[in-house]
């Protein structure tokens, strides 16, 4: 491909202390692609899809986002921040405020849009999400699901290049799962570059364009959904893969 | 198998003793009926040790002249004045150093709180041994500290410590260079809040177009500038002075002029609003860090900027869990105030003691100043519940 990668990563290190969590990553990410990462426990797989957008600070290696590079250079980060959203395992809604409100934040803030623009693109998200109907209600008030869809919502209104989803459907109760990975699936749909850190594997499937396996703060393996699940390479791959799907 | 009917049946009457409604009713009554008794017997009791005592227990010698002196006076003060009057100069003594205390250790308290939690080293180190000093060492002996020791070596009047203000500091007090106002000022101080007013006005309105509308309204500018033009206004109406600077100087034995805080003054709201700022540390320290850390990710991963991450998303939600104590400890700062009467400065406390001493009327002294702190520590938690519950959040 003679495309630039919106994301570029190479060789990224990443220690906590004595403990080296990520061991030289390196990934491109084209526009419109779906990339889901999963691996076990421990893995670092969350680490690094935090070390996009600086909520890890990696220690080596370069990452760049839509060109523009990830340094400690201040104003590169927060407009990293501002080309890609994040979703959170425990949604991270903010408590004091209404579901419009935690939508509308960011834009009338960061992007400095006039609160009638903001509320009507918050609007406009949350009946893609399908909860238009809550928008006054306050976070607690709210299922988890329902929480996990504003959370998209609230990433989206900032309208970013490129979502971030840190197991999403990991905290919630298996009946709520299908609505959330339902909305993700639009979205993916819809030409969403996505980064998605996941074990719903049906989800992988169905979804993503290349499935990366993380182990020990490196990438095991990588390809296709056809490839890694008809035809792993690695055995460390073939066993993960027999334990999450056999159950 | 559909059997409706229950193996122990309650078809017959329950008796009343096993009556879980009456039983209720009976052990509310119960316990009324002897709570009342106790208090009648108490209040009977009191009344005849009283009357065996010769105690009289009305406050007409209110009025009768106190014949003691107040060392520092906050209002027109002669022996020769009644008891009330030397009850309200205590008073308001109580509300000066209680008020000055309540700012100066919430102010001092935050910053306290947010250099303990700042990345720097040195800074997070300094405020854990300030907040570990003041917090554990009694309030008393901190008193005595200031009021013995650090007063008790400053030089005596004629080799006054100066610092630049200038400020002097001896043995009899604390002189502070005060401006005082002119003829005049009063013009320049009605223009300058009117000037607050104004921009305040304008802060919220330009700030709230700036959200309905997303066009920069320079509101922090704008607000500033308004203010220094009625500020600068009311100077030039006032003719250049409105206040003037109120020095010090040495005349004969003594320092004239200038704010002059007593020795015991200073003492007191140094130690109290030191002692408690500690503790609003701790505090504040505690709210910040409550606020769950995903909050903070999730307001980073939007874009917001460090102040804005604070301002919007940290602060309101640390508020809820800071205020509650909060409210503690300034009553406990107002109640703690009383300590003063260990280095003679009069509040309410030591002025009722002595009171107490001239005229024999323990209880109705007594009753009046537990009246007194009732009434301060009622009023205080009152007005900022009403602020509490603003805040705390809308769900469930």
């Amino acid at each position: 491909m003679t495309e630039e990668p919106i994301i570029y990563c190479k060789d990224v290190h990443k220690w906590y202390d004595d403990f080296h969590a990520l061991r030289g990553i390196d990934m491109e990410v084209f526009l419109g692609e779906v990339i889901v990462i999963f691996g076990p426990s421990g893995s670092g797989k969350s680490t690094f899809i935090r070390t996009i957008n600086r909520l890890e600070e990696h220690q080596q290696g370069q990452i760049m986002v839509d060109g523009i590079e990830l340094s400690h250079d201040v104003r590169n980060i927060e407009r990293i921040r501002m080309e890609t959203g994040m979703v959170f395992q425990q949604f991270n809604l903010f408590p004091h405020l209404s579901v419009l409100q935690n939508v509308t934040l960011a834009p009338i803030w960061v992007r400095k849009w006039p609160k009638e623009k903001a509320d009507k693109v918050a609007m406009e998200l949350l009946e893609l999400v399908g909860i238009p109907e809550q928008a006054q209600k306050f976070p607690g008030n709210l299922s988890g699901g329902q929480q996990q869809r504003v959370a998209i919502a609230r990433a989206l209104a900032m309208q970013p290049k490129i979502m971030l989803f840190d197991e999403p459907t990991s905290a919630l109760d298996p009946e709520m799962i299908k609505e959330v990975l339902d909305t993700m699936t639009d979205l993916a749909e819809s030409g969403m570059t996505m980064i998605v850190v996941t074990h719903e594997m049906g989800f992988a499937r169905a979804v993503a364009d290349r499935l990366y396996f993380f182990d020990e703060g490196l990438i095991v393996e990588s390809g296709t959904p056809e490839e890694i699940y008809n035809n792993p390479q690695e055995e460390r791959t073939k066993l993960f893969l027999s334990q999450i799907i056999q159950h | 198998m559909t059997n409706n009917q229950p193996s122990i049946s309650s078809k017959d009457k329950i008796p009343f003793y096993r009556d879980e409604r009456i039983i209720m009713i009976f052990a509310q009554v119960l316990s009324t009926v002897m709570i009342i008794g106790v208090l009648i017997w108490a209040i009977i009791n009191f009344f005849k040790a009283a009357e065996a005592r010769n105690m009289t227990l009305t406050f007409g010698f209110l009025k009768e002249a106190a014949g003691f002196p107040i060392s520092n006076p906050p209002i027109d003060y002669e022996p020769g004045m009644s008891y009330i009057r030397a009850f309200q100069a205590g008073l308001i003594n109580t509300l000066l150093i209680s008020g000055i205390g309540i700012i100066a250790a919430t102010i001092i308290g935050t910053l306290t709180a947010l250099a303990r939690l700042s990345s720097n080293w040195l800074l997070s180190r300094i405020a854990l041994v300030f907040i570990e000093f003041h917090r554990n060492i009694p309030l008393l002996v901190l008193l005595f500290i200031w009021y013995f020791v650090v007063f008790g070596f400053v030089p005596p009047v004629k080799e006054s410590l100066q610092w630049p203000g200038p400020i002097f500091v001896n043995k009899r007090g604390v002189y502070l260079t005060w401006p005082r106002l002119t003829e005049t000022g009063g013009i320049f101080i009605i223009l300058v809040v009117i000037g607050f007013l104004v921009s305040i006005l304008a802060f919220t309105m330009l700030r709230g177009r700036r959200k309905i509308t997303g066009k920069e309204t320079y509101y922090i500018p704008t607000s500033l500038f308004l203010l220094m033009i009625f500020s600068l206004g009311g100077w030039f109406l006032s003719g250049g002075t409105p206040f003037q600077l109120d020095i010090p100087y040495l005349k004969g034995f003594n320092y004239q002029g200038g704010l002059r805080l007593t020795p015991e003054f200073a003492g007191m709201f140094l130690s109290l609003s030191l002692y408690t700022a500690a503790f609003i540390a701790e505090v504040v320290r505690g709210g910040i860090q409550a606020v769950d850390r995903g909050q903070l990710e999730a307001a980073r991963a939007v874009g917001l900027s460090q102040f804005q991450v604070l301002s919007l998303v940290i602060m309101p939600q640390a508020l809820r869990i800071i205020i509650p104590p909060m409210i503690s400890q300034y009553l406990n700062l107002t109640k703690n105030s009383s300590l003063a009467l260990a280095i003679g400065f009069q509040e309410v406390f030591a002025v009722g003691k002595i009171a107490i001493n001239q005229a024999g009327r323990a209880v109705p002294i007594f009753a009046l100043i537990m009246l007194t702190y009732l009434s301060l520590s009622l009023l205080t938690s009152f007005v900022l519940n009403i602020y509490n519950r603003r805040i705390q959040f809308v769900m469930r």
